[in-house]
């Protein structure tokens, strides 16, 4: 397996007496899309906030690019990591370029450098170059889940951090943007964490699953094992509900 | 981005403004070693006392700066002695029996030696004794032969109707009780009303002040004190003992000038005939010849003028306390509202003040802060921090927590977080709570006026102490005015910061 990109030793994390995540190692492996599957609750989201510091585990250890996340650092580290949430997450006081190019812009990029990353993404994602000076709420959702990806990747980050992105559109939609999600995987290979209730989304994004169950790792393997041998009941209720 | 800059442009101008109106209140601290302050009491005869008092001393080249229209003794004799007020009008008897209880009748020269101790001295009176009596109807007086308070305690069936203070006074009706063996009910009342129901003949008899001018208006005549219960009310002008000997010189020539039937018709002139003080004090040195310069005759400055002056202090008293109030209610909400316990305890804090009434508060302030700007000031501060704080930390807190950890996740820096989403996502609720504070601020500016820091509070109080309907709209319609100017500026400052997609769920403008 490749290298691997985050690396989380033996993290607990709990919100008053219930504990989310369980004394949980693992390790997602750098360039391919992980998904991590799992019902509500599963600790899931929770984990992947590990990731980029929004979440700091009570005991344990995670660590990106092979340094450990503390508070100081992972400011720093945030720039690296892309992260889009179900609904959007857009600000509402800003239009479409500047949700997209905020960040970019605190970090004096060049305003051409700006300008073409902008146009480049929105290209990627099909957004009409005339959506740029709209602000979020006149959007349909499926363009505000895309703008949020865009944001996501402005600064060309080498790890991307999807919280549910695509939970929240219409069928159709979600098909269509599911494959531009794939055209963006093999353009530019990139490590992509992708959190979802939905099995057949992780079958058809990515390349490893994490399946999860109250905050330890029911079964971790390529998605072709998973489908093959299934490790419980749990594992195959997943496939069943979610199995489009 | 523009957003941003026209916030900063905003905080720059509310600074600039703050440090003009702060210069320029201080600058009015240190002229005052030229000009003298005199200072009254709300009513009638004691804003007369005052303005005769300035325009003596105006007349002699000095400058004066007219502090009129304070509640209760306290409230301005403390302002004397902190040497905010450079002179005022006092009565003997409520020197006496406020501020140095339990002394009994005193002397002038025992007073003054009081008075000494405090840094103050009281000059020789003005020659009339303004004190309480009983007044009756002259007719029902005559029916029932009463000339004395006696002959008025002997009578069974009389109605006696006395204001609130008096009823409750030792030298009041207690003590007439006491001296004169009234057996009679007596019933509480406002003095304003009592006159209309010894008119209307529901009551017989009631308290007055023997240079009431409305006695005449009302036909009412004075009993005589046969047992010499009353203490004596001269009136005294008090000053600051440091004063220069020149202006207690100039203020010796009203030593004895007026009589109590000289101060009624002054006092008629205003309550009846509808002059200013500023007029009846002008028409009275006139008379007595006590103008050196034919040129300073006064009659009273125009409605237009005494407006924008009291609207202008008004402003400044609204405008330094809500700056305050941002200054420090912005910044304490954006510190604690991650703190569940501190932000209650800091709104707690804030209600509470709230709920203490804004007179109280002021009277509470004056050990502390004196009398004047300074103590309105640091109250309507108060006030205003309450809806600030509470729209910050409300505003703060109901932001959707998945923008907040978006931002927090693309890598913005705290400060970050702050200028660039937080602030402006909170920014339609807390400007909607300045707004509330500034127009709060507008209302409660109005009291001010009762510890002498002006405002458009001052025609109020000077129109309630004259039951004059026109005055106290002289203040109150400009209040109401600037209450509406300040919330459509708000509404155009809102319209200028926040995108109208902002704005879901507020009132449609």
């Amino acid at each position: 397996m490749a290298n691997s990109c985050i690396k989380y030793e033996v993290v607990t994390k709990s919100y008053g007496k219930k504990i989310i995540i369980k004394e949980l190692s693992l390790d997602i492996p750098a360039d391919i899309t992980t998904a991590i599957v799992g019902e509500s609750g599963s600790g899931k989201s929770t984990l992947l906030q590990m990731a980029n510091g929004l979440v700091i585990p009570e005991k344990g250890q995670v660590s990106i690019f092979s340094k450990p996340i503390n508070k100081v650092s992972i400011r720093e580290q945030r720039l690296k990591i892309g992260y889009s949430v179900q609904g959007a997450g857009l600000f509402p006081h800003l239009s479409v370029l500047h949700n997209v190019t905020l960040m970019a812009r605190l970090l004096d990029w060049a305003d051409d450098a700006i300008q073409s990353r902008f146009e480049y993404l929105l290209d990627l994602f099909e957004l009409d170059p005339e959506l740029s000076p709209r602000y979020p709420y006149s959007l349909s959702g499926g363009q505000q889940q895309r703008v949020s990806l865009c944001r996501a990747m402005m600064l060309n980050p080498p790890l991307l951090l999807l919280d549910e992105p695509f939970s929240a559109l219409d069928p159709v939609t979600r098909e269509i943007i599911h494959s531009e999600f794939l055209r963006l995987q093999a353009i530019e290979s990139r490590t992509t964490v992708l959190v979802t209730h939905d099995m057949g989304e992780a079958m058809k994004l990515a390349q490893q699953v994490i399946v999860l169950y109250e905050g330890r790792i029911e079964q971790q393997g390529s998605v072709e094992d998973i489908q093959n041998n299934p490790a419980s009941d749990y594992v195959e209720t997943l496939f069943r509900v979610g199995g489009n | 981005m523009l957003r941003i800059y026209l916030i900063n442009a905003l905080l720059l101008a509310l600074s600039t403004l703050l440090v003009l109106f702060s210069g320029a209140a201080s600058s009015q601290a240190t002229d005052s070693s030229r000009a003298y302050t005199i200072g009254s009491k709300n009513f009638n005869e004691n804003y007369i006392l005052g303005e005769i008092i300035s325009q003596l001393l105006e007349d002699s080249g000095f400058t004066v700066d007219r502090n009129f229209g304070m509640s209760g003794t306290m409230v301005i004799y403390e302002a004397l002695r902190t040497g905010e007020v450079d002179a005022y009008v006092e009565y003997s008897g409520t020197l006496a029996e406020v501020i140095f209880p339990g002394e009994g009748d005193s002397t002038p020269a025992e007073l003054n030696q009081h008075l000494q101790s405090e840094g103050i001295e009281a000059l020789q009176s003005f020659g009339f004794n303004n004190t309480y009596a009983l007044a009756m109807k002259r007719d029902r007086a005559v029916d029932l032969g009463v000339e004395t308070v006696s002959e008025l305690a002997a009578q069974e069936n009389i109605d006696l109707g006395f204001s609130v203070e008096f009823l409750n006074r030792a030298d009041g009706w207690l003590g007439l009780i006491e001296n004169y063996g009234f057996t009679q009910q007596a019933i509480g009342m406002d003095h304003g009303l009592a006159y209309q129901a010894i008119d209307a003949g529901t009551i017989d008899a009631t308290d007055a002040y023997s240079t009431d001018g409305d006695l005449e208006l009302f036909d009412l005549i004075i009993l005589r004190d046969d047992l010499n219960f009353f203490p004596q009310y001269y009136a005294v002008p008090l000053i600051h003992q440091n004063l220069d000997p020149q202006v207690k010189n100039i203020l010796r020539q009203l030593e004895g000038r007026i009589d109590e039937e000289r101060m009624r018709d002054l006092n008629g002139r205003v309550m009846l005939d509808g002059k200013s003080f500023a007029e009846v004090a002008s028409e009275f040195l006139t008379e007595e010849k006590l103008f050196t310069q034919t040129t300073s005759a006064v009659t009273g400055s125009s409605i237009w003028s005494n407006i924008y002056q009291n609207t202008l202090v008004h402003l400044q008293l609204t405008i330094i306390a809500l700056s305050l109030g941002c200054l420090v209610g912005l910044p304490l909400g954006v510190i604690i509202y991650r703190s569940k316990k501190l932000s209650r305890g800091m709104l707690y804090v804030a209600g509470l003040m709230q709920t203490i009434p804004s007179l109280a508060l002021l009277a509470l302030f004056i050990p502390i802060f004196g009398i004047g700007k300074t103590p309105a000031i640091i109250a309507l501060f108060l006030y205003s921090l309450l809806p600030i704080l509470r729209s910050t930390i409300t505003a703060l807190l109901t932001i959707d927590p998945i923008l907040k950890r978006a931002a927090e996740a693309i890598g913005m820096t705290r400060f970050q977080q702050l200028r660039f989403v937080l602030v402006p996502l909170a920014l339609p609720n807390v400007l909607s709570g300045v707004k509330t504070a500034a127009i709060i601020s507008i209302g409660t500016a109005t009291l001010a006026a009762f510890i002498g820091a002006g405002g458009l509070g001052e025609p109020i109080v000077t129109g309630l102490a004259l039951n004059n309907t026109d005055l106290i709209l002289q203040g109150a319609i400009p209040a109401a005015c600037l209450a509406i100017i300040t919330e459509m500026l708000f509404d155009a400052l809102e319209r200028a910061l926040v995108k109208p997609h902002m704005l879901v769920g507020q009132l449609p403008s």
